[in-house]
């Protein structure tokens, strides 16, 4: 299933550019999390892709920003100009085009879940803290389809928007000292998953047998920036088959 | 042809000028803490810049080499030996195939580079030869070395070939050459340095009186320091409205500042992206001095301009490539 997202109805948001240090630049698209500047930022770092500059490093997409990170050498002609000016002229030319540019397809990753037991040592707390059944927070956590923001804290680690309001819970007082990997966890309005075995402090109310990272992966992730996902409950038994 | 560890020293690791272009998978540039230290000890044994090297941390290891080699040491000052006996910095070493070569003392600075000719040969991992411990890839084995690892060295260039031949002596276990960089490529680093920085994202959130502070005091590096940065210790940083921040990317020498009010400067195994306050901003071309000072030393800020930043980073850009023209041009290639 693919189809390409509609352009974006409303009038274009001003984009702010500002110096990341001397060797990369943020452009900021908006400053809340949201739809239209989520969009804006997936075309242009698609845009870039397609059309990549001389010195362009690497992109870093977040919330709000897109990260270009460029090589101050190389965008100076040898010296010759100030590299900061020229980059932002540069960039600053291309978002009229960026701007009908089409990001990636849509598409819907499935994650294989399975909650709660040793799997999900805090649902019953999660369930305590928001007043419903086990079973509910399941529901609820793997109905919506999530749209992942950005890659970052770890390689493969998506930061997630569309969680259910009624399941935000605070993050556990004392942080674990080890997560396992693929340990689906809750932290306030967030909700995530653990792509390495780290320390750390979310709800954990499942996990998923899926490796969301291996280096020796010719792309490394299993999710970027502009996916969706959603979260599909599975068995014990299931969980073990399919590791 | 490869070399031994035999005794591993507190944190040596394989690191090249680092992974780029996966940042946007969550996953860090790493690369050696500092870059031109490496570039400038690669060039003195021929090879390409980017070529693997060890990067060495306060206390040094002991390494044997199986064969005739062609080694370079740069950064810190960590007195090194061959067989017992003190050998020079930033220049091109020739040691014989059963040398030993080891460190004493921190004299100056953190990091030592250990480059040799041919390079460390390492599988390459995304494009990269660089250690990430955290993700435990890259690297040998994604991990600090340990006594009895073995490291294959690659094949060596032409251009090391001559150098090698201009310093063969027989009945020697080692030579080294008389001519080295400029002093500005080899720097003894400092104690308590000044670095010199921007103003960051997020400058403008923090009180005029903090403002004044981070460029007026100084600022410990405390014991939490490691390649992926360092907390420092100082007059409490305030914002004049403590809001939540959307995490968005930082970078090498970003200087964050976390709730409790005291500065974090990031290094080259800093996260992708964080959710602090970006205060100020290390310029690249003193990412070295960052890289050298070590635990317990103090670091003052210096305020810079964008322009200033770039024509300084513009200028180390520019020696660098003078060193390897000139060796190029003296031994071919």
């Amino acid at each position: 299933m693919s189809f390409a997202l509609p352009p974006p109805a409303e009038s274009p948001l001003p984009v702010r550019l500002f110096p990341l240090g001397d060797a990369a630049v943020a452009l900021e698209f908006g400053t809340g999390i949201g739809a239209a500047t989520h969009r804006a930022i997936a075309a242009f770092s698609a845009y870039l892709a397609r059309h990549p500059f001389v010195g362009l490093r690497e992109v870093v997409p977040a919330f709000t920003t897109l990260t270009v990170y460029y090589d101050p050498w190389l965008l100076s002609e040898n010296g010759q100009h100030p590299p900061y000016e020229r980059v932002a002229a540069l960039l600053q030319k291309m978002l009229p085009a960026a701007r009908e540019s089409v990001a990636a397809a849509y598409s819907v990753v499935e994650i294989p879940v399975c909650y709660g037991g040793d799997f999900g040592p805090d649902l019953a707390f999660v369930a305590a803290h928001t007043g419903l059944r086990p079973d509910e927070v399941i529901a609820l956590h793997s109905a919506p389809e999530y749209l992942v923001h950005m890659i970052g804290f770890a390689p493969g680690f998506p930061y997630l928007g569309g969680l259910d309001v009624r399941l935000a819970t605070p993050r556990r007082p004392q942080p674990r000292a080890l997560v396992p990997a693929g340990a689906v966890g809750i932290a306030g309005p967030q909700t995530g998953i653990y792509s390495l075995p780290t320390p750390g402090g979310w709800q954990l109310i499942g996990r998923t047998p899926l490796r969301l990272f291996n280096p020796e992966w010719s792309a490394p992730g299993r999710l970027r920036a502009g996916q969706h996902l959603r979260f599909v409950p599975i068995s014990a038994e299931e969980f073990r088959n399919l590791l | 042809m490869s070399l031994r560890i035999l005794r591993p020293g507190l944190l040596t690791t394989v690191q090249d000028l680092g992974r780029f272009g996966y940042q946007q998978d969550g996953i860090i540039v790493s690369g050696a803490a500092d870059a031109v230290a490496l570039r400038v000890a690669n060039l003195l044994v021929g090879n390409e810049e980017n070529a693997a090297g060890l990067e060495i941390t306060l206390l040094g290891p002991a390494i044997s080499f199986e064969t005739d080699q062609l080694i370079a040491l740069t950064g810190a000052h960590l007195s090194p030996t061959i067989n017992g006996q003190p050998v020079g910095q930033h220049r091109t070493i020739w040691v014989v195939a059963g040398a030993t070569l080891a460190f004493g003392a921190a004299v100056a600075g953190c990091r030592a580079y250990l480059a040799v000719a041919g390079g460390v040969a390492v599988p390459l991992v995304l494009g990269s030869r660089a250690t990430y411990l955290r993700a435990g890839f890259g690297g040998l084995h994604g991990r600090a070395l340990r006594a009895g690892d073995e490291l294959p060295i690659g094949e060596a260039s032409d251009a090391s070939a001559t150098l090698q031949q201009a310093l063969v002596r027989q009945g020697t276990a080692w030579a080294q050459a008389r001519w080295t960089p400029g002093p500005d490529l080899c720097p003894t680093p400092r104690r308590s340095p000044f670095v010199r920085a921007l103003r960051g994202p997020e400058y403008e959130q923090f009180s005029a009186k903090s403002q004044q502070a981070f460029w007026r005091e100084s600022f410990t590096i405390t014991a939490e320091a490691d390649r992926m940065g360092y907390r420092l210790q100082g007059p409490k940083l305030e914002r004049i409205e403590e809001t939540e921040l959307l995490s968005s990317a930082v970078t090498f020498g970003t200087v964050q500042v976390p709730a409790g009010g005291q500065p974090i400067a990031l290094l080259a195994d800093h996260q992708t992206t964080g959710g602090y306050p970006r205060l100020a901003q290390v310029i690249s071309a003193d990412f070295s001095v960052l890289a050298q000072a070590a635990p317990g030393q103090r670091l003052r800020f210096q305020e810079v301009s964008l322009p200033e930043a770039q024509a300084l980073y513009l200028a180390q850009e520019r020696q660098v490539q003078a060193l390897r023209r000139g060796i190029a041009a003296v031994f071919g290639n």
